[in-house]
């Protein structure tokens, strides 16, 4: 069996001396070398505790985690540390250490009793600094890095234990979103180069969903769903667990959305991106974009952020977006709260 | 960024800052003669000879491993705890060593010896002195050590060795209440710190601690490095963070007890000199550190030491005087400076 597989995993807390509190259990699951697996789950679903115990930091309440086909949870701990590495969410704070230092840390379970770097491991540093691109980072020090940067020296370090196996959590917790997506594609990249099981959990659906090749999804019943983030959104899976009053998940886009009384429509006569931006602007205010069909406007522009606006009443032209969007507001037929959009459908 | 050549400039200014100790004192010795009688040749006057080798000497050797063991012991504390403002002294280590020494001096110096302090602590007495307040030392550390999982703050760790050493204190005066009056003044004059009171036959016992517990620190140097990250990264990396812990303390009990056995609880070397080296040597990496703190540590103290005896003069200034006026500077330079505490951040 090839890569990392969770074989009726039960993780938890045992709380005193007998009692025993699984927060997930019966887990099957597994993440492919050269695949970037997303955990993904509402908060508080455990996702944390499953990534500790995948890494050997909290013992198993049951069951086995494999790698390769051998018994990872087994290994001593030195052991381990040559086959797993992982990006935890505890905050580091290194002092005076150089980034290039923090990396070579990475190799404390490749060196001897002294800790004394050979060749081969500071090239094998070099080259996780490099496969990050961090090598303008190397000589600062870790603590006068951005979050972003810290993030990506962290996977550097991880990198130089050499692992099969790359856990991370929550690293783009505090990054922007451009970091974000530099993040979680850096991993893509290197399960893929380097042929790791990379499984990181995320809040961040949306770019799940866009970046990773496999999902781990725990929903709020506990239970894990695995595939593909096609399937997962095809069989109903992702709706199931993150839609929300208000909130609905919308398979085409790959986003959330405020789910709004849809029932005015607007036909958007445009090229892109013009028309995405005015689609948008029009959805944010509760209305639909149909094509082709009858419509309760038609948007047009003219050029120079100029738009005509044809109603049953007659045509208008306003000038600049936020106009725009004003109009939109103005004329939209239902209040744009959410909840009240549900009870006024209730009542319908 | 790590300035390793900085090493061997420490430890030739360790060796001046040595024979200057030597050298200066109530009568001063002339520089030429002091290194002469340290390399075991003939000085211009044979004085000089007994000046050196009846006090000067093993102060002066005393005050370098006292140096050198406070601040290794607080540089181990600080990684341990993952606390800047860790030491042996702030954290009550100090004060159990203490409790050790006083039990030790109220159950068997009172019968035994019936004799004046110093005296009366030779041979076997030093011994069992020395692993009475390693004892003590130790156990206050474990205890700390263990609430420390509870203390999550920086702040809340702190405030639990203040409180220790507070309990140590009143334990230490009540264990004085039934010892000897000329006892309980002698345990006082000890607290007040000295580096004096290490005589030429205590040096093998004291030397031999020390050692073993700088030896024991040298081991650690590779686990230490990995704690930088924190206990979660360092299990990651197969560190058995438990083991390194009781090698730690163990290793700091040793050192701070064993200094306080002979020279009384010593304030703000532990705590100074690890942020002293590190601003020196620019690094956090232990194989750098730790020597440089040594280093340091045995600079600064044989510094104190000769301002305590100022030349050419009788008068002896208590060693906490004077650890206290350089030290309390750059505990709060450190404070000041250490963004995450000023934020109450947790540690």
């Amino acid at each position: 069996m090839n890569g990392l597989l969770l074989d009726d995993l039960a993780v938890g807390y045992r709380a005193g001396r007998r009692g025993e509190r699984a927060v997930l259990k019966g887990l099957v699951a597994r993440a492919r070398r050269g695949d970037l697996t997303a955990l993904i789950g509402p908060n508080g679903a455990g996702k944390s505790t499953l990534l500790r115990t995948v890494a050997g930091l909290q013992p198993p309440l049951a069951g086995a985690v494999a790698l390769d086909g051998a018994d990872l949870l087994a290994l001593a701990p030195a052991e381990r540390a040559l086959r797993l590495a992982v990006v935890l969410t505890e905050r580091v704070d290194a002092g005076l250490l150089t980034a290039r230092e923090l990396v070579s840390l990475g190799r404390h379970p490749h060196t001897g009793a002294t800790g004394v770097l050979h060749a081969r491991d500071v090239a094998v540093v070099e080259g996780a600094i490099e496969s990050v691109g961090a090598e303008h980072l190397a000589a600062r020090r870790v603590g006068e890095l951005s979050d972003g940067e810290r993030q990506r020296v962290l996977v550097a370090r991880a990198l130089a234990q050499e692992p099969s196996v790359l856990l991370l959590d929550e690293p783009s917790a505090f990054l922007d979103v451009s970091a974000r997506v530099g993040l979680l594609g850096l991993l893509r990249r290197l399960a893929r180069e380097q042929g790791m099981c990379v499984v990181v959990s995320t809040h961040d659906l949306e770019l799940a969903l866009r970046l990773a090749d496999h999902l781990w999804l725990v929903d709020r019943g506990g239970v894990l769903h695995t595939g593909t983030p096609e399937s997962l959104v095809a069989d109903g899976a992702v709706a199931a667990v993150f839609d929300t009053t208000g909130l609905a998940f919308n398979a085409v886009t790959g986003t959330f959305a405020l789910e709004a009384d849809r029932s005015s429509t607007v036909e958007v006569l445009a090229t892109e991106p013009a028309a995405a931006l005015i689609t948008r602007a029009f959805a944010r205010e509760g209305w639909r974009r149909v094509r082709g069909e009858p419509s309760d406007v038609v948007v047009e522009p003219a050029g120079d952020a100029t738009f005509h606006l044809s109603t049953s009443g007659g045509t208008e032209t306003v000038t600049g977006w936020s106009d725009l969007t004003a109009w939109a507001r103005a004329h939209h037929p239902v209040d744009n709260d959410v909840v009240v959009v549900r009870e006024r459908s209730q009542q319908q | 960024m790590s300035r390793v050549w900085l090493l061997p400039a420490l430890a030739v200014v360790g060796a001046i800052a040595f024979v200057l100790a030597v050298a200066l004192g109530p009568v001063s010795v002339p520089l030429v003669d002091t290194a002469l009688v340290l390399v075991g040749a003939e000085p211009s006057d044979p004085r000089w000879t007994v000046v050196i080798g009846s006090v000067r000497l093993s102060r002066a050797i005393t005050a370098a491993l006292v140096g050198a063991a406070l601040g290794v012991a607080g540089l181990l504390m600080q990684t341990l705890f993952r606390n800047p403002l860790a030491d042996p002294y702030v954290l009550g280590v100090s004060s159990g060593a203490s409790l050790g020494m006083a039990v030790f001096l109220a159950t068997t110096t009172a019968a035994a010896f019936g004799a004046t302090f110093g005296s009366g602590l030779v041979g076997a007495g030093r011994l069992g002195a020395v692993a009475a307040a390693a004892i003590g030392a130790t156990a206050v550390m474990a205890l700390v050590l263990t609430l420390a999982r509870w203390a999550r703050s920086a702040v809340t760790l702190l405030i639990v060795g203040v409180m220790i050493g507070a309990v140590t204190s009143a334990m230490i005066s009540l264990v004085l209440v039934w010892t000897d009056p000329r006892i309980a003044q002698q345990f006082f004059v000890w607290g007040l710190g000295s580096v004096d009171a290490t005589t030429r036959d205590d040096l093998p016992v004291f030397a031999t601690a020390i050692a073993l517990g700088l030896g024991l620190s040298v081991l650690l140097v590779k686990s230490l490095n990995a704690l930088l990250l924190g206990d979660g990264y360092a299990r990651s990396m197969g560190v058995d963070v438990g083991r390194v812990r009781i090698g730690a303390s163990v290793s700091a009990g040793l050192l701070a007890g064993t200094v306080t056995a002979f020279c009384g609880p010593i304030a703000f070397i532990g705590i100074a000199i690890p942020h002293l080296a590190r601003l020196a040597i620019g690094t956090s990496d232990h194989r750098v550190l730790l020597p440089a703190t040594a280093l340091v540590g045995a600079i600064t103290a044989l510094a104190c030491s000769i301002v305590s005896h100022p030349p050419g003069s009788e008068t002896v200034i208590p060693l906490n005087v004077v650890t206290s006026l350089a030290g309390a500077p750059v505990v709060i330079v450190v404070l000041l400076r250490s963004r995450r505490l000023a934020a109450g951040a947790v540690v």
